[in-house]
């Protein structure tokens, strides 16, 4: 096949005649994201819409598009860019994802185009939609609050007999990948397990083979596809200078894992202790504050009313406000029930629970108590959020970098691998 | 016959498979739904797996899984429909049937269901019942509708007639849609025409497609024709979904001559001898018009052997019934449909007129643009560039409903301001004109001397309009309308690709926020980049158009907005409903 030249943001670049754009950028060198993408599936899916760049002056997918002479993409403008964050975004708010509780974090597509775009929260509202698990079929699960539809699993698999085993269902914003039972059955065991593999998400679990690889291992704990991956949110300079200041922490709707990860910096933390006081905090066992200080860092977001009114003091009493963790960020675990209505939740773990007896057990109702909200809210629900640092829990040296660069304007960079969702 | 039969009248190069969507129809309206036992036998029938004819039945929303009712009423839920009352209609089906929207009553006897838009935005408040048309609704009407189906009566005896309100058509003789018509007039002229011929004209009239897109429609011809695959198809998109819209259904009730005539001229230029008509599922109570005159046409030898007396020239027509999905409307979403699989719009690798229906050239075309085809060649060149502008020959149908004294079909030449429209049709007090459907443009009367044409469409000086004017006086409230939309652009995605399946239900989630008065000129800035990006990522039109008129009324109706919500709050403290999100738990107060 012939050799044609073909531009991307200006630069001249040479491909193969005919080959998708997305490997033709990759193989010069330009990181083009991508979902469902999947080099053998032709025509592509074009589902995704990741790799959305603007072809020859249009908005289109890469990956539907061939290489042809004189072809000119942008792929880097900054309108493209975050266009293309915006998508990944749309999938968490979409979705229910929680990554810390997923079968394939680590080895998932979706989370690592997360880190490759540096997604730290979802400019959209999480939309919380109640979707059934489906336990059915004989070895898998179908985890629909994972899929992404991105229709890999729809076009790929097949029985032997030429049978599809998924499909689409449904439409609009109810549409899920629906599988069939009888064919799924009749998948041999390495059949079922490369389905599993081909999902870019954790939709298709098969039983006990889910948890592969430990923590480190997985495919994408330690290498970014990018070739310079750097994480910065200040360039402001640094400065020499180590005032000393004074920080307040919390934990509202959280479970105390991001302040156990912020003391998990060793012996670092001491010399911490010599450039903060900490107010009003866990650490400190200081209830209420006692001054003004220049940072408040919120583990957790809110599930009842007396998390909005903590949540508001911090507001007032803190020059700077800091959400850390995917609770705080936008409710996290505890959101997991955002999906079903506040009524069952009660009423399934305090009047029909196991332990429960019949008529004798109320909801906890009084004065005294903190009223339960419909739902677990995000921070920025409630207050004015200055800045989050994703993760759950966040990594020690990123809550620390982040802190002091707020307080003291030192900069840094993050490592691809302390940037993480789990 | 009754519209209820539903048989399998394929043609015979056609595949099993294309005729599952018939064959789902025919279980949805002999027994009410499709029940599993339906699924296994056709995936059996089809040598499928289950779930895939399952993904194709719940695709369309006139496919029920669980019984639907004896009978099933569906009341249009569109934003022309709440105007006139549709929420104290819905209020009286429910109390005389018994069942809640959304279900049956205990019995099973009625099925109470919403659907967008059926096409008679006219003469609403309207309802289909088992398929027939119920307009001009009130409480006392439906009072008398239920009780006769209770007393046995069936829909098809009681149903109303719609009046097709063909209320202007240009002065002096000058119309062209509605002048008088016989059958095989247009045909006739074919053999002096000869396919280049056909081309030509259509070429010198500039006519292009009415299905909202405007191509030229020689293009399209001409490209399908220089394909020589020995198959070729000419489809028919009578899907006519978008909101507010009802030509197509008065062209197919008034003359649907006009348009079969169209679809064979179309045969004879590009080389097929298969032409399908797709009609909405809503049009089902126009099934037995077309094919009647399907069935004249036959008998005047305008249809099948040699047609029109041309030798060699074999024309077939045959109508395939769409079963509840907008998007379908989408020319190749229309062929994945025909194809008896999710109406899910392809990606561009190809257009139809290369690989359309089963993969071989198709020309798809409105049911507007045929019947101009037809009488275009019955007039002659000469005489329909006698009509409109320069650079925009001819007439358009435009469907005129909402707060106007005379709602219907206006056809227009093409150069008429909004001013003269709005006029025509007797509008009152008009504030917000959403132009050619949701997906469409949003106008303020304040633009009421633009022009309507196919011009100047960079300029954005004059308006293209696509088929249909809603007209919405000073009294309505804006974001009511644009929830009413995005509602329905919710549902009606195909939910294929990520920024239309998600980014209309965020978008409704924001608009809920406006609507709550929690909003502020943030949200709204938000709203419009949100619709950008859905614009400029989505996979087919109507994820690209869904956000139009959210932008475009942000855009064009500043002033409103500024006066309901408040500047970007700056304050530390976001709007939060307090009472709203503890009024559940309140419920345990002992
Ligand atoms: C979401 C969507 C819905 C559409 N609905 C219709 C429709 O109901 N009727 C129609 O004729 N064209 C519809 N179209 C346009 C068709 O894709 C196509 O352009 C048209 O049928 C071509 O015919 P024309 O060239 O005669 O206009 C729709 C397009 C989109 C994107
Ligand atoms: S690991 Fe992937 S699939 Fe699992 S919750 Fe996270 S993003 Fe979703
Ligand atoms: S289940 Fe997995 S492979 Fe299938 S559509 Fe969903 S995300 Fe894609
Ligand atoms: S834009 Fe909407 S209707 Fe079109 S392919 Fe995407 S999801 Fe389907
Ligand atoms: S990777 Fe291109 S659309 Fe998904």
């Amino acid at each position: 096949m012939a050799t044609c030249t073909f531009w991307i943001d200006g630069k001249k670049y040479e491909a193969e005649e005919g080959s998708n754009l997305v490997d033709a950028a990759k193989e010069n060198g330009v990181f083009i994201p991508s979902l469902c993408y999947f080099k053998h599936i032709d025509p592509p899916l074009g589902t995704c819409r990741t790799c959305t760049c603007k072809i020859n002056g249009r908005y289109n997918p890469a990956c539907t598009e061939s290489i042809k002479e004189g072809l000119k993409v942008e792929v880097n403008t900054p309108e493209l860019v975050d266009m293309r964050k915006a998508l990944v975004e749309m999938m968490f708010a979409e979705g229910n994802h929680f990554c810390p509780a997923c079968e394939k974090s680590g080895n998932c597509d979706l989370q690592h185009m997360g880190y490759e775009l540096k997604v730290s929260t979802t400019r959209f509202p999480h939309l919380f939609k109640d979707r059934l698990i489906d336990y059915m079929p004989k070895r898998m699960v179908m985890e629909h609050n994972r899929c992404i539809k991105c229709r890999r699993c729809v076009e790929e698999v097949f029985t032997s007999d030429g049978k599809r085993v998924f499909m689409y269902i449904n439409r609009g914003n109810e549409t899920q990948v629906g599988i069939d039972y009888a064919q799924e059955a009749k998948l041999s065991e390495s059949e079922a397990e490369n389905a599993m593999k081909m999902c870019p998400t954790g939709a298709i679990i098969v039983r006990g083979k889910s948890l592969s690889k430990p923590f480190g291992d997985r495919a994408f704990d330690m290498e970014s596809s990018q070739k310079h991956y750097r994480h910065t949110i200040t360039d402001k300079p640094k400065v020499a200078n180590f005032e000393k200041k004074t920080i307040a922490t919390v934990s509202l709707a959280g479970c105390f894992g991001c302040h156990m990860s912020m003391l998990d910096i060793d012996t670092d933390i001491l010399d911490i202790a010599e450039l903060v006081s900490f107010n009003k905090s866990p650490l400190t066992d200081i209830k209420t504050f006692t001054q003004r200080c220049h940072l408040g860092i919120v583990e957790g977001g809110c599930c009842n009313t007396e998390n909005i009114e903590t949540l508001k003091k911090f507001r007032e009493m803190c020059d700077i406000l800091v959400v850390m963790g995917e609770c705080a960020i936008w409710g996290g675990l505890p959101a997991m029930r955002n999906t079903i209505p506040l009524g069952e939740c009660l009423e399934e773990a305090y009047l029909n629970s196991v332990t429960s007896e019949k008529g004798e057990n109320t909801v906890p109702y009084h004065d005294d108590l903190p009223k339960i909200l419909d739902r677990v809210y995000g921070c920025n629900e409630i207050v004015k959020v200055d800045y989050t640092i994703p993760g759950c829990p966040p990594s020690p040296n990123h809550i620390w970098k982040v802190v002091k660069s707020l307080l003291w304007g030192e900069d840094y960079s993050l490592l691809y691998s302390e940037f993480k969702y789990d | 016959m009754s519209i209820l039969s539903e048989q399998n009248k394929m043609f015979s190069v056609e595949p099993a498979r294309s005729a599952l969507l018939s064959e789902l129809w025919q279980q949805q309206l002999q027994h009410n739904h499709i029940s599993e036992e339906s699924i296994k036998d056709l995936a059996t029938q089809h040598q499928l797996s289950e779930i895939e004819i399952e993904g194709v039945a719940s695709f369309y929303h006139f496919f029920h899984r669980q019984p639907a009712g004896k009978h099933t009423i569906y009341i249009n839920n569109s934003i022309l429909s709440e105007l006139k009352g549709y929420a104290r209609i819905k209020e009286t089906f429910e109390r005389e049937t018994g069942a809640h929207i959304n279900s049956t009553d205990p019995s099973g006897t009625f099925g109470l269901f919403e659907t967008p838009c059926i096409g008679l935005s006219d003469q609403e408040p309207a309802a289909l019942i088992d398929f027939y048309p119920f307009t001009n609704l009130n409480a006392l009407k439906v009072k008398e509708i239920i009780q006769k189906l209770k007393q046995g009566k069936t829909a098809e005896e009681i149903c109303d007639t719609p009046q097709d309100n063909i209320r202007y058509t240009p002065a002096n003789n000058r119309t062209i849609f509605f002048a008088p018509y016989s059958q095989g007039e247009a045909i006739n002229k074919l053999s002096g025409l000869r396919p280049d011929g056909v081309i030509e004209q259509l070429r010198i009239a500039e006519l292009a497609g009415r299905g909202g897109a405007f191509f030229p429609t020689w293009k399209k011809w001409d490209a399908c024709r220089s394909f020589k695959e020995p198959l070729k198809f000419i489809v028919c998109n009578a899907d006519e979904g978008e909101p507010g819209t009802f030509k197509d259904r008065v062209l197919l009730n008034n003359q649907p001559g006009s348009v079969l005539e169209g679809m064979i001229i179309a045969g004879y230029t590009v080389g097929a001898s298969y032409g399908i008509i797709y009609l909405r599922g809503e049009y089902r109570w126009l099934v037995n018009k077309l094919e009647t005159e399907i069935q004249a046409f036959q008998e005047k030898g305008l249809l099948g052997q040699h047609v029109g007396g041309i030798k060699d020239f074999n024309f077939e027509i045959r109508v395939e019934v769409g079963a509840g999905a907008y998007v379908c409307g989408e020319e190749t979403a229309l062929l994945e449909s025909l194809e008896g699989k999710r109406g899910e719009p392809r990606t561009k690798w190809f257009y139809p007129v290369e690989k359309g229906y089963l993969q071989l050239p198709t020309v798809v075309n409105n049911v507007e643009t045929f019947a101009a085809v037809t009488r275009l060649l019955q007039m002659g060149s000469f005489e329909y560039l006698k009509r409109g502008i320069p650079g925009s020959p001819g007439t358009k149908l435009i469907s005129v409903a909402g707060d106007c004294k005379f709602p219907g079909i206006y056809e227009i030449e093409w150069g008429m301001t909004v001013a003269e429209l709005l006029d025509q049709c007797g509008a009152e007090d008009p504030f917000f004109i959403q132009v050619s459907g949701p997906s469409g443009e949003s106008i303020s009367a304040k633009e009421k001397y633009r022009r309507i044409s196919m011009l100047d469409l960079m300029a954005q000086k004059d308006i293209r309009c696509g088929g249909s004017f809603m007209i919405f006086n000073s009294h309505r409230d804006l974001v009511h309308i644009l929830m009413n939309f995005s509602e329905f652009f919710k549902h009606e995605s195909c939910g294929v690709c990520t920024p239309c399946r998600a980014g209309n239900f965020i978008i409704e989630r924001k608009l809920e926020r406006l609507n709550n008065g929690l909003a502020d000129m943030n949200d709204l800035k938000e709203l419009k980049s949100w619709g950008y990006i859905m614009k400029a990522t989505s996979r087919c039109g109507l994820g690209k158009t869904a956000s139009n008129a959210i932008i475009q009324s942000l855009e064009k109706f500043d002033d409103y907005f500024k006066a309901r919500f408040s500047a970007t709050d700056n304050s530390t403290y976001r709007k939060f409903d307090h009472s709203s999100a503890v009024e559940e738990y309140e419920h345990y107060k002992p």
